[in-house]
């Protein structure tokens, strides 16, 4: 019974967490809540009796992902709704 | 882990029920991240959770109740016939790497198209000239 209500908290965990990286603004958490969906995912793949798909979906997807997204934050820009100066100063001039 | 097996298989319909119910969702999480954000790395989210659900969708397919991991250990050489089915289990760990090599290639076309365009909304992104 009480791996039935693991089963249960794992799938809202996992929804909540893909949701939340949807609606996240700040790219930095959304990204950080992928990682959370890749834990729950990993979680879910040992108990359907997949310990190498686990293992491996535990390397990749919270570290290596995690890692790749950060640098294009670092490269891009962390705000979601964030115009860029330069654009803006473009469409001042277009405007005029 | 037998004593587990027992719990699991009483419970089979709900699990199927939360197994591919989470892996539809996941579809649909990510094409709506797909379809409507603006952001660009918003879009890489996207089609990075639509990747996780098809990978969940696919070992809950393969997965047979009361049945182990497909592994052969000391003492266990004749089970071959009580292990659930490997094919897809070993389709998912392919998905998964080639799942990650696809997000590093967006990614980096992102950050090439944020260095020559000054931005990373679409919306700003309609004039394809250079």
């Amino acid at each position: 019974m009480i791996l039935l209500i693991l089963l249960v908290v794992l799938a809202v965990v996992l929804l909540a967490a893909a949701v939340y990286a949807t609606v996240q603004k700040d790219l930095l958490y959304a990204v950080l809540a992928t990682g959370v969906v890749s834990l729950a995912l990993s979680v879910f793949f040992y108990l359907l009796q997949a310990p190498d798909v686990a293992i491996t979906e535990a390397a990749i997807g919270i570290a290596l992902t995690t890692i790749i997204f950060i640098i294009t934050i670092r490269n891009t820009t962390r705000d979601e709704d964030k115009y860029s100066e330069d654009m803006i100063n473009r469409f001042k001039t277009e405007k005029e | 882990m037998s004593n587990y097996q027992e719990i699991i298989s009483q419970y089979r319909p709900l699990l199927e029920i939360i197994v591919y119910g989470s892996a539809v969702a996941l579809i649909l999480i990510g094409l709506y991240a797909v379809l409507v954000k603006k952001h660009l790395v918003k879009l890489v989210i996207g089609l990075s959770l639509i990747d996780s659900g098809v990978n969940l969708l696919f070992v809950g397919v393969g997965y047979v109740t009361n049945h182990t991991a497909p592994i052969f250990s000391p003492g266990f050489e004749t089970a071959a016939d009580k292990m659930v089915d490997p094919v897809p289990q070993a389709l998912v760990l392919t998905a998964i790497v080639i799942g990650f090599a696809v997000t590093a290639l967006a990614l980096s076309l992102v950050i090439r198209l944020y260095r020559h365009h000054k931005t990373a909304n679409v919306e700003q992104l309609n004039r394809l000239r250079w």
